[in-house]
């Protein structure tokens, strides 16, 4: 029986609530307000445009295709998509806000009212599938970068990020343990993928998570949140989940108030501390920003946004499950939309779903794994399996010489059906031939079949094997198995 | 060449130059030497901020060049003035605030680069009130411009040009240049032009690019010409005007030929007048104008129609609301860690920079709008102020088209009063804003307006008559403009004293 996630405190069990602010970089050639370029790791100031820097009379133009990616995203997480929108000015000073001001979209973001579902997992504790809801997408313009290690007393000012686009995807307060929330980011890193509206690369801050805890007794109103800002990766989202709920517990069973406030974290020693207090809050001032229209949708632009989207995880999980694969196996093929791509180009080429799959997850990503590669890189191509998987599937290989051939084609990057002939690997399915072999062993072991017949029938396996190692392992083992137990029978 | 001399050359409008200049009556390289000589010699005006003769010298070179090869083009031969508020690539770009004093821009703006485009030549970048806030040009960092005009009677004080545009209409009214670019948040084409007894026209909202404009309140700025005529102003008009790919806000309409479509014939029009325009204690020679006004557009052939705005008495409020509320954003930008001025204390971090560079970048006036448009965007002020001041704009525009079922344009004074002397107003602020309130209602509903010339004071000072028409009949605005040119037989200058 599972239980839900509890902290164990003195005075009883808590519960954790946690929402995401996930903050997706747009894939896009450009800024969402300037023609600059978006490459990640130019040299500083490289990829900054008039507007960027914010110089005098400098006007924001809004980039169609930041929109598009952010309505196609919030078309795969089924949202409402507003088609009236419009954008408003964040006013706060700081030296890598050029403007002073963010544009973003606080009274009437891009994306309204959606949801995604996390699925069961028992080793993590969450007992079956859940929805967790999506209150808004809207979309913004990133800041620039502060370097304050490249002089002993002045900060430098890197404004490449400068005018990046951004979508801030909101969640509900929906989930209740560490695990629900790397559940949740992971699968909302999975759609944007298949969406292609942000490479959802953690290490390059093209993806971050602002998270928000409270804890409170089972059934109790929601306590007071704090907010940990620009969280980088799965874990560390989990770590401060944790971290911060169990310090929640302690001030609250010591007497303790949580106050309202921002806290970083610390990935090295895995905690949070406070950043500013809701006191030292900004005032953001926020307004529809005047150099800018609202924001109208066309029945032409949504219909092109909704036809351009892939079949998404869950669909393609589903359909992989109709095709006989085990739900395992269609949820491992389906996490990363590679290997999703990957897999569909196999069955595309004829192959046999379930076999396939079978071969792909054990076979194709164990040899990965022991050469550090990724699916995107693999030495075999899609239509290169398929002609081994079909070598298997018609009886010409067995699945062990399988095993081998593939190794070989990892070696030489030569095709199955060509390393087969080369090196005689066919498999033999001649009776006459297995005959002799069975015959063979039987008579060079005349006391173990002996000793089968009198009951002793674990030697089955053994019979197999000789006759196996005397055909050097190429005979058809189903004929094999045939031939021994009509002789022995 | 023929006997003209220096001085009949800075009497030329634009549609002289631009014909005598094609006609071989004199060459470019003539007439821009003579406003540069002009410009030279009115340094007491203080109109300019930055004088560019080279800049002048050069397109005109161009202009007799084009000339000769049979490719004139729109404004060649046609040196005019800058106002400070556009960049300009290479020269120093201020908005007249120490802030950007020494700025000079890698870009051009939109408005300045289609004005080069079509042949213009640059005599300087005119001075206006800081960041475009103000009424009298005296919130310039490079000190006030003077007008040339003076009261009647041996009164020898000092008097405003108007703002902000004052550096415009100031050299535009000595004919130190025969047109100028503006630009209007509230009345700052109109109101220099009738204090100065000169032409100008905001065009409606999005006519012209505001990319490459310092901004001031988004929402509201839009770039217009000032001249001495209402021809000269739809000549430069149709080349500044035009859509802007890089400006959001810019209208996608093709431009007009509003000179070739310029009619004085008023027959068939209704004249709108506003009887909330018509307030207590109304001066009475503006009274006196405005009623000449009304007689000439009877004259010409229109109808005249008494309409009603009435939210008017509201519409300066709104301005002086959502102006700096815009404002206090746009200016934000000026925080001397990128460009302008930086002043940074010993020790100092960077909040006390940013403190430090605003105290010392911008003046009084800018100061009193950012904090005005601070407050009124914070948190518990916001509803009672900016979301109160959005509906009563829409309001206001409600007004404009509730009333454009009865007439086809509007006319009205344009300020409350002809200039006044320097110093007058600038301790009191509300006094200072009470200029605008007949320019800013057009400005909140993004409608053309423009101030014509409409006659003399008891002191000898000009009076404006402003015209406001519906969105894009900037055509309207200018054909009943024409009409009282035609009749108010203005031709009134200053005397030359500078």
């Amino acid at each position: 029986m599972m239980t839900d996630y509890r902290i164990k405190g003195e005075t009883g069990e808590w519960e954790v609530v946690i929402g995401l602010e996930v903050h997706a970089q747009v894939t896009s050639n450009a800024k969402l307000f300037s023609g600059a370029a978006t490459a990640f790791g130019a040299e500083p100031n490289t990829q900054v445009s008039l507007v960027d820097a914010a110089m005098p009379g400098m006007l924001p133009v809004p980039n169609r295709e930041c929109i598009r990616q952010a309505v196609r995203t919030g078309m795969a997480i089924e949202a409402q998509i507003n088609r009236w929108s419009r954008f408003d000015r964040k006013n706060y000073f700081y030296a890598d806000l050029p403007q002073g001001y963010q544009i973003s979209q606080l009274y009437h973001p891009l994306v309204g009212e959606g949801a995604l579902t996390i699925e069961a997992d028992e080793k993590a504790g969450i007992a079956a599938d859940k929805v967790i809801g999506i209150e808004r997408i809207h979309v913004e313009q990133d800041a620039g970068k502060l370097m304050h290690d490249q002089h002993p007393t002045m900060s430098y000012v890197d404004l490449n990020r400068s005018g990046v686009a951004l979508m801030e995807i909101v969640s509900r307060p929906d989930m209740r343990s560490p695990a629900e929330a790397g559940a949740y980011l992971r699968k909302l890193r999975a759609i944007l993928r298949y969406v292609g509206s942000c490479d959802g690369n953690m290490e390059e801050g093209s993806m971050r998570a602002d998270v928000n805890v409270s804890v409170r007794k089972p059934g109790d109103e929601f306590g007071t949140r704090t907010e940990t800002k620009n969280v980088n990766s799965v874990r560390f989202v989990m770590q401060a989940i944790e971290y911060e709920a169990r310090r929640q517990v302690e001030v609250l069973e010591s007497g303790g108030a949580i106050v309202q406030e921002t806290r970083l974290f610390n990935p090295d020693s895995g905690t949070t501390r406070t950043m500013r207090s809701k006191e030292d809050a900004h005032d953001y001032r926020y307004f529809p920003d005047p150099d800018l229209l609202p924001l109208e949708l066309d029945d032409a632009f949504l219909e092109e946004c909704r036809a351009s989207l892939p079949e998404l995880p869950d669909a393609k999980r589903a359909r992989y499950e109709g095709l006989g694969i085990s739900t395992y196996n269609a949820a491992v093929l389906t996490a990363e939309v590679e290997s999703a791509r990957w897999f569909d180009a196999l069955l595309d080429a004829g192959v046999e779903a379930k076999a396939a799959a079978n071969w792909v997850t054990s076979e194709l990503f164990g040899a990965l794994n022991r050469m550090g590669r990724d699916i995107t890189d693999s030495p075999v191509s899609p239509a290169q399996a398929a002609e081994l998987l079909a070598l298997i599937a018609d009886g010409t290989i067995s699945g062990s010489i399988a095993k081998q051939v593939f190794e070989k084609m990892l070696e030489s990057g030569d095709g199955a059906a060509a390393i087969v002939e080369r090196e005689g690997l066919k498999q033999e399915s001649d009776t006459g031939a297995i005959e002799a072999a069975v015959d063979a062993v039987l008579a060079a072991n005349a006391d173990k079949v002996a000793e089968y017949r009198g009951g002793k029938e674990a030697l089955f396996g053994f019979f197999v094997g000789q006759t196996m190692k005397a055909m050097a392992g190429k005979g058809n083992p189903k004929l094999v198995n045939e031939v021994l137990r009509a002789r022995l029978g | 060449m023929t006997s003209i001399t220096v001085s009949d050359l800075t009497n030329l409008t634009v549609a002289q130059i631009r014909d005598g200049h094609r006609a071989g009556d004199f060459s470019a390289v003539d007439v821009a030497e003579a406003f540069v000589a002009a410009v030279d010699a009115a340094d007491a005006l203080n109109a300019f901020i930055v004088k560019t003769p080279e800049h002048a010298l050069a397109a005109a070179k161009q202009a007799d060049a084009d000339r000769a090869a049979g490719s004139l083009k729109p404004l060649s031969g046609v040196p005019i003035g800058m106002k400070d508020l556009f960049a300009t690539k290479g020269v120093q770009t201020t908005a007249a605030s120490h802030m950007l004093e020494g700025f000079v821009p890698q870009y051009e703006s939109s408005v300045s680069q289609r004005l080069w485009d079509a042949g213009a030549g640059m005599l300087g970048k005119l001075n206006l009130d800081q960041f475009a806030m103000g009424s009298s040009n005296e919130t310039s960092y490079f000190g006030n411009v003077i007008s040339p005009w003076r009261r009647e009677g041996g009164d020898n004080a000092a008097l405003a040009p108007g703002g902000s545009s004052g550096g415009s209409s100031s050299a535009i009214a000595a004919r130190l240049c025969p047109a100028a670019t503006g630009t209007d948040t509230g009345g700052s084409i109109r109101q220099p032009a009738a204090f100065t007894g000169i032409s100008g026209i905001k065009p409606t909202y999005g006519r012209c690019s505001r990319w490459g404009i310092v901004a001031f309140a988004s929402s509201l700025d839009q770039a217009g010409p000032m001249a001495r005529d209402v021809r000269d102003c739809a000549i430069m008009l149709e080349a500044m005007a035009g859509f802007d790919p890089k400006d959001a806000t810019s209208l996608d309409l093709p431009v007009p030929q509003w000179e070739a479509g310029l009619n004085a014939d008023m027959r068939g029009k209704r004249v709108g007048v506003p009887r909330e325009y018509r307030v207590d204690g109304i001066d009475a020679d503006i009274a006196r104008v405005w009623d000449e006004g009304i007689r000439w557009m009877k004259d010409a052939g229109a109808e005249i129609v008494d309409i009603s705005l009435p939210h008017t008495k509201y519409a300066l409020p709104t301005y002086y609301i959502i102006a700096p509320a815009e404002a206090s954003s746009n200016l934000a930008r000026y925080d001397g860690v990128r460009y302008g001025l930086r002043d940074l204390p010993e020790g100092a971090g960077l909040q006390d920079m940013y403190a430090a560079t605003r105290a010392a970048g911008f003046g009084p006036e800018v100061k009193r709008r950012i904090m005005i448009g601070t407050y009124v965007l914070s948190a518990g002020f916001y509803d009672a102020y900016y979301t109160q001041a959005q509906k009563v704009r829409t309001l206001i525009a409600r007004d404009f088209e509730a009333a454009w079922a009865h007439c086809d344009v509007i006319l009205t004074p344009t300020a409350p009063s002809a200039a006044f002397a320097l110093g007058d107003k600038s301790a009191d602020p509300l006094a200072m804003y009470l200029n605008d309130v007949f320019a800013v209602p057009a400005s909140l509903a993004g409608l053309p307006a423009m101030s014509v010339p409409g006659g003399l004071d008891r002191d000898g000072l000009p009076l404006g008559l402003q015209i406001i028409g519906k969105a894009f009949d900037e055509q309207g605005v200018l054909n009943a403009g024409l009409a009282i040119e035609q009749r108010s037989g203005f031709a009134a200058r200053p005397d030359k004293w500078w």
